[in-house]
């Protein structure tokens, strides 16, 4: 029977109420007395020599507060980037100055040239159409590897060419991965590119800066997944406020997908902007500066070699990646192709011999960083996709290789640095099969072949490593932070409790799925457990929400918490009771002692530490508040099968999805329906990737579709009704709740299929010459490919 | 947006007038125009609205049988109100963008705006249509002149815009995946004189007639007769979203399709 509260009932959503009637409180919702607007002046050219900007006209245009350009930032730092890789030399990688405002030069379309803050945001617009510029404009560098050659411009003059990093994982590897493919029986290889994608959130960035001259705090209302980090990195690095006079507020976030992670220019502007002009300042992106400005993902170019032995088990792996950064380093930028890309470069696989090469390279493009899945896509990708291609190429199941090289026994030490606690691949992986009727394709592709359409199968599996950590190992790795996470519980006198969580929500549900946990773990009603977040004023110091990490390491930091109220509630209860703590029960919000039918309700023990007349007060202090961080001992690794069908009409190579299976461990499950729609919502992007989306550059570094003109996301006919299974669970060996996270495996685990089914769909065809096609399947790289 | 003046006159004589005043511009529903003055790409002084004049909306049937629809009017109003007189046309209007667009968006807007990817010039040039104006009428074959030009004058209105309803008819439309404009669009039309075969999305020059295929079709009404017909590569539109050879090649894939649909 499914539970119908608690830790695994499918709670509705509490949130959706307010999201869905209009009643949410955006950053853009805020509007404070005596607000200015800013407009930013943008560069519309990728690579350029700034030599002269003239405000003077701009500066006396109707309701201008002030302008500003780079100039009025020198005395302040640049914007940070939050992860340190060490290359294969040894040496830190090429670190550029990233300022809040283009000094010298303009580095991409949409680098910030200058600012107008005024009155109306019209006005401020209006003048900075009367900004003169003088600009020389210099070749851009768009693509990678000539981004690499001797005589390439410099994105960064100041820096020695255009290579961030050389990195290698693990450089001990390579001498044995190289000699394990000299005595390979088979290799297989495949290029391909992993393009580079805009994350388009619903709504675009806000930042509403704001200063209080009576207590000199400053205030920032930002759209952002982290605001303790946000306020780490721009109060320590940027702006040198402290955090006592710091606040980041990031109130109800339409959705992030990772580019609501880093700090940005214009929140910092914004709160500098405040406090020079005594005035809060607002800005809100539209759509086009959000193509121009928010850090976009993906944009790998790959090589990856399979070697086999004669009984088709894998022996190696060898990869050279060049990972695209943009023109400066996002916050979290060079570890995404580093750390957490290449240390899951094994899979599911026990392969022996792995060797990751990636060449991280400065280009004249918008600045790339995490999106949904962040380097674990791009991992579980390349080696899926040629698997596939060696299962073809030596004329065996493609499902089967995979089952023949599973990793079974766990814990499993890989050859890339971690460790895999547990998980059942075989499980996933049958569960997969019972789902998709795959003894039925044959009869289905034939019926699609009457109908003139060309039916392909698809099958991968992948694994992902959420909540990233211990904070010591990362520290190592070159993190210039730490990756734990916080909780505080407060109990009130009449028993509800209010969670104040480091976590961020964005639209995963933690209002509901985190009230689940406590409410559980009290034996209390769901609606007493109020869940707070994203107010660094009244949030413990915490890492925010990304990379699947909330239930994982935020829930297990409110675990931590919890149950440090109910140790000290049982003292209470004890001392009420008249009887030894050692007895003390706790069972649907009822203190009992064992072996007796005496009781007390959560209600009078809560009320008994705030009107302690009764109390063990020599013991312990009055109150029911308590504070856990929690500090994972290793990733989790939530893991799966995914499968897909699609349809390939022949004259037009337009690929028509219509089935999608995904079976997934994800340990334990709190919330069912949220998981479910975590999922969906996963795969819907990942099937963007696959067959819809990319932004595409010109040589001149130009973005040619920065609109949805020319972008194309994924819309509800572009996707099937999903099929979706989470039965498969190997609890998290190390979390109290056994928990893995969920929330990017649908964009790591779908493309790969995708591409899968529709190359199956070719070969089964009879275009034998088609062993890959980059993504994304569009109609015409499809027909294109069908050409030969 | 630049601030603007606005204008909403109750006739045609009266928005006449109005689009003589200095750097007056017409808007129907506005789904091309206000999006680029939303980017400051245009800057008219006056904007005038033409979804005010009552004659220039809905469809009728004149006295020999065409189809008429009033340069203001909806694509969702041709969508339902031209299905029982000419279903493939009321199809097309039912398939331009989404329920907001085609509730905003007008006929005479399109046609006026010329977009290579539009639907509407297909249907316009696949039957011959005639194009009303405040001041003359305009054979279809004479009012595209390419790419976002036409044979319009400035400030004339086009009030109506009248189709010849054809015996048998079809619209084919291979979407860009984004916008989901005419990557091709290829409208089809059989008259007892002869068919008309009309693509739009695909050319460097706009909306064009393919003349082969309509003299194999008005010879043999099928697919199998324009089989082995293509479109020459050249003059086709190549961009990100397919190779001038791809919307050639979907030329004569739609073309085959739309015949079908229509037999």
């Amino acid at each position: 029977m499914p539970k119908d509260s608690g830790i695994g009932a499918s709670s509705k959503r509490r949130e959706d109420l307010r999201f869905l009637t209009g009643e949410g409180r955006y950053t853009d919702d805020i509007n404070l007395a005596g607000q200015a607007y800013v407009y930013f002046l943008r560069s519309d050219m990728a690579h350029a020599r700034i030599n002269r900007i003239d405000t003077s006209t701009a500066e006396n245009m109707p309701g201008v507060l002030r302008v500003f350009t780079g100039a009025d930032f020198e005395a302040v730092g640049g914007i940070p980037c939050g992860w340190q890789v060490t290359d294969r030399q040894g040496n830190p990688m090429q670190e550029p100055a990233h300022p809040v405002l283009a000094r010298g030069k303009a580095r991409h379309v949409g680098d910030p040239i200058a600012a107008v803050v005024a009155e109306t945001y019209a006005q401020a617009r209006n003048a900075a159409e009367a900004i003169e510029m003088d600009l020389d404009e210099l070749p851009a560098v768009v693509d990678m590897k000539a981004a690499l050659a001797d005589d390439a411009p410099k994105v960064h003059d100041e820096l020695d060419g255009n290579l961030c990093y050389d990195w290698g994982w693990i450089e001990d590897n390579k001498a044995a991965t190289d000699a394990a493919f000299e005595a390979a029986a088979h290799v297989t290889t495949l290029e391909l590119v992993n393009q580079r994608l805009v994350a388009n959130p619903m709504e675009p960035r806000v930042a509403v800066g704001d200063y209080a001259k009576h207590s000199d705090e400053s205030t920032l209302y930002t759209t952002s997944q982290n605001p303790h980090v946000i306020r780490l990195l721009m109060g320590a690095f940027v702006l040198g406020i402290p955090e006592h006079k710091l606040r980041v507020v990031a109130p109800d976030v339409g959705g992030g997908f990772g580019s609501k992670i880093f700090h940005y220019a214009e929140e910092a502007f914004c709160t500098f902007a405040a406090k020079q002009l005594r005035r809060p300042v607002k800005w809100t992106s539209t759509r086009s500066e959000a193509f121009i400005s928010d850090a976009h993902g993906r944009d790998h170019v790959t090589r990856i070699e399979l070697a086999l032995d004669a009984e088709n088990n894998f022996t190696a792996i060898r990869t050279e990646t060049y990972a695209n950064m943009g023109a400066y380093l996002s916050t979290f930028a060079p570890s995404v192709p580093t750390y957490l890309h290449g240390i899951l470069m094994a899979g599911n696989y026990k392969t022996p011999n792995i060797y990751v090469n990636v060449k991280a390279v400065f280009t004249n493009t918008v600045p790339v960083d995490a999106y949904r899945g962040a380097g674990r896509p791009e991992a579980t990708f390349q080696l899926e996709r040629v698997i596939d291609k060696a299962a073809r190429e030596l004329g065996v199941d493609p499902v089967e290789l995979r089952r023949q090289n599973f990793i079974t026994e766990f814990p499993y030490a890989t050859p890339v640095a971690v460790e895999y606690d547990t998980g059942d691949y075989n499980a996933t992986m049958d569960k997969l099969l019972e789902m998709i009727d795959r003894d039925g394709f044959e009869a289905r592709r034939a019926e699609s072949a009457r109908n003139g359409k060309l039916r392909g199968l698809g099958v991968n599996c992948y694994i992902e490593a959420c909540g990233i950590a211990p904070s010591a190992l990362v520290g190592q790795l070159g993190a210039r932070a730490g990756l734990y996470e916080s909780a505080t519980v407060r109990v009130n006198a009449t028993g509800g409790l209010v969670v104040m969580t480091g976590s961020h929500s964005h639209g995963q549900g933690h209002e509901t799925s985190f009230a689940q946990v406590v409410a559980d773990m009290i034996g209390i009603d769901e609606s007493m457990v109020e869940i707070v977040h994203g107010d660094t004023a009244n949030t413990p110091m915490g890492m925010g929400t990304y990379g699947s990490r909330s239930l994982a390491v935020g829930g297990s930091a409110m675990v931590r918490a919890t149950e440090k109220i109910i140790n000290k509630a049982k003292k209470i209860a004890a001392h009420l009771m008249e009887a030894s703590e050692a007895d003390i029960e706790l069972k649907e919000g009822q203190f009992s002692v064992a072996g007796t039918d005496k009781s007390v309700a959560w209600g009078d023990v809560t009320l008994a530490a705030y009107v302690p007349h009764n109390y063990p007060i020599e013991e312990i202090e009055p109150g029911l508040e308590e504070t856990a961080f929690y500090d994972p001992s290793n990733f989790t690794y939530p893991s799966g099968a995914y499968a897909c069908e699609v349809e390939v009409d022949p004259e037009t190579g337009k690929v028509q999805i219509l089935s999608f299976a995904a079976a997934d461990d994800f340990g334990n499950i709190v919330n069912p329906m949220i998981v479910d729609g975590q999922v969906h919502g996963g795969v819907a992007q990942g099937i963007g990737q696959a067959l819809l989306e990319q932004a595409v550059y010109d040589e001149n570094g130009q973005l040619v579709n920065a609109s949805y003109m020319d972008y194309t996301m994924p819309r509800a006919d572009d996707v099937p009704f999903y099929r979706v299974d989470h039965s498969c669970v190997t609890p998290c060996t190390h979390n109290p709740l056994g928990v893995k996270g969920c929330g990017e495996a649908g964009a790591i685990g779908s493309p790969p299929s995708v591409v899968n089914a529709v190359v199956d769909a070719l070969q089964r065809a009879g275009h034998t010459h088609v062993t890959h096609i980059d993504m994304p399947l569009s109609p015409s790289r499809v027909w294109q490919a069908m050409q030969g | 947006m630049y601030n603007f003046d606005f204008a909403r006159p109750g006739s045609i004589d009266e928005a006449a007038t109005a689009l003589q005043g200095e750097e007056a511009q017409a808007l129907g529903g506005g789904q091309t125009l206000i999006p680029t003055m939303k980017q400051r790409l245009a800057a008219p002084a006056t904007l005038v609205s033409l979804t005010g004049i009552p004659e220039m909306q809905g469809v009728c049937l004149d006295d020999d049988g065409r189809v008429c629809i009033g340069g203001a009017t909806p694509h969702a109003v041709v969508e339902a109100e031209a299905a029982a007189h000419f279903p493939a046309l009321a199809a097309l209007a039912g398939r331009i963008g989404d329920p907001a667009v085609r509730n905003r968006g007008t006929i005479g807007g399109s046609l006026a705006n010329n977009d290579p990817s539009a639907c509407y010039p297909a249907a316009v040039l696949g039957t011959g249509a005639t194009i009303k104006t405040n001041t003359r009428d305009i054979a279809a074959d004479d009012f595209f002149e390419g790419m976002f030009t036409t044979a319009l004058h400035e400030g004339e209105i086009i009030t109506e815009v009248r189709f010849p309803v054809p015996e048998a008819a079809n619209y084919q439309k291979f979407v860009q995946p984004a916008s989901r404009f005419a990557l091709v669009g290829v409208f089809v039309a059989k008259y007892a004189d002869g068919v008309r075969v009309a693509v739009t999305g695909a050319s460097e020059d706009g909306v064009f007639r393919w003349s082969e295929a309509e003299a194999a079709l008005s010879a043999d009404f099928s697919a199998d007769a324009i089989a082995d017909l293509s479109v020459p590569a050249d003059d086709m539109i190549s961009d990100l979203h397919g190779s001038g050879a791809y919307r050639a090649h979907l030329v004569g894939v739609m073309t085959r399709r739309a015949v079908s649909a229509a037999t």
